[in-house]
């Protein structure tokens, strides 16, 4: 891993975000997400080979132990749980149209045409 | 002309504008994939009972496929942490892993739909319906050899996790095939979905290490020259990433679990 350039510009790289950066407590931090990564996969293969239970129950409770690990890696890999307001705002938005994208494609489901025959 | 807030950030937004960006691109992605899962718990929702398909996809491979996926998101994030701390050589190892993290992903991947396109529901002419892995398929001698099993109703296709499946090598001469197709997007809703969904996620998948192969060979020159902009592609490549992640979070549970 020799690099001629690392010496040249091995001081921290100033962006306009100036938190002090350690790799190592970053890795471990990484190292810690990872486990929590395997662990909400491991849960997920569990759930999902449990007997007995019904499909939509078992469907809901695999979904929220993917929502979990979905906030693992958006909270921390992506950085969102310290983000600007004006990233929240553009993510405010996003998940309000996709919740009406979702309502109203359910919704859609019971709304039939008048006169229609239902079997 | 120097391109404003590629490094510092821009004082209404608080951030330099190429993060600006990615999080504007980041949501229309979110809306595209919404719209597909929409879709799926629209037809999963309204397929009548036992129709639908349970353990047809290969859960080992989903799930070492999810597990490369994570550990490609963890190496990303270390390269741009690498060049935070003024360390190229780590950067360049990491993102070398990453690399190497989604080519084994786009493999993995690609074999399935090798599996899927390979694998045959034959309906014959006496009622039955065969449905395995073409082991061979005779065009001079007339016939197919399957490794599977014949049933003698659909329904006991759908739902592979609640039975055990025993296979076996069958002959079947054309003369009794009344028709045979394979499990392609064509083959049902489901199967649409699934190459659909899947072959999206593996066009970002593959779009992805495009970008982070070109920081990856053709970086140093800028980090030479303005190692804070390099870190802020690196970001923005990595954000992008992760999001490829997130995506296969949930399609994971839904195509391989549900």
């Amino acid at each position: 891993m020799s690099d001629s350039h690392e010496t040249k510009t091995a001081a921290p790289v100033q962006t306009h975000d100036e938190h002090p950066v350690d790799f190592n407590a970053y890795a471990r931090r990484c190292g810690f997400i990872f486990v929590g990564i395997l662990c909400a996969i491991g849960l997920m293969l569990w759930i999902s080979y449990l007997p007995g239970h019904t499909w939509a129950l078992k469907s809901a409770l695999i979904l929220v132990v993917a929502a979990f690990n979905a906030f693992v890696v958006a909270g921390f890999l992506m950085h969102l749980l310290s983000e600007k307001k004006m990233i929240y705002t553009v993510l405010g938005f996003t998940v309000f149209f996709v919740a009406g994208l979702f309502v109203l494609t359910i919704y859609a489901m019971h709304d039939f045409p008048t006169g229609t025959q239902m079997h | 002309m120097e391109i404003p807030y590629t490094v510092e950030a821009r004082p209404d937004t608080g951030i330099y504008n190429a993060k600006v960006g990615i999080w504007l691109f980041l949501a229309s992605e979110v809306m595209l994939f919404g719209g597909l899962f929409s879709a799926y718990v629209l037809l999963r929702v309204g397929a009548e009972p036992g129709t639908w398909p349970h353990g047809w996809q290969n859960v080992t491979l989903g799930t070492i496929n999810t597990i490369v996926l994570a550990l490609s998101a963890i190496t990303t994030l270390l390269a741009w942490v690498a060049c935070k701390v003024g360390q190229f050589g780590k950067f360049k190892f990491f993102h070398a892993c990453t690399l190497l993290f989604a080519l084994a992903f786009a493999v993995i991947h690609l074999n399935e739909y090798h599996e899927d396109l390979t694998h045959y529901e034959i309906h014959l002419t006496n009622g039955l319906i065969a449905d395995g892995h073409m082991v061979e398929n005779n065009l001079k001698e007339d016939y197919v050899i399957i490794e599977g099993r014949t049933v003698n109703d659909e329904k006991l296709l759908y739902d592979l996790r609640s039975q055990k499946v025993e296979e076996s090598e069958i002959k079947i001469p054309r003369s009794e095939i009344k028709d045979m197709e394979s499990y392609g997007p064509w083959h049902n809703t489901y199967m649409a979905l699934d190459f659909t969904m899947t072959g999206l996620h593996l066009l970002h998948v593959v779009a992805g290490s495009v970008v982070i192969g070109y920081l990856w060979l053709f970086g140093r020159k800028m980090w030479e020259t303005d190692p804070a902009r390099f870190t802020n592609r690196v970001e923005v490549s990595g954000l992008f990433w992760h999001f490829v992640d997130l995506v296969w979070i949930f399609l994971f549970p839904v195509l391989y679990l549900t």
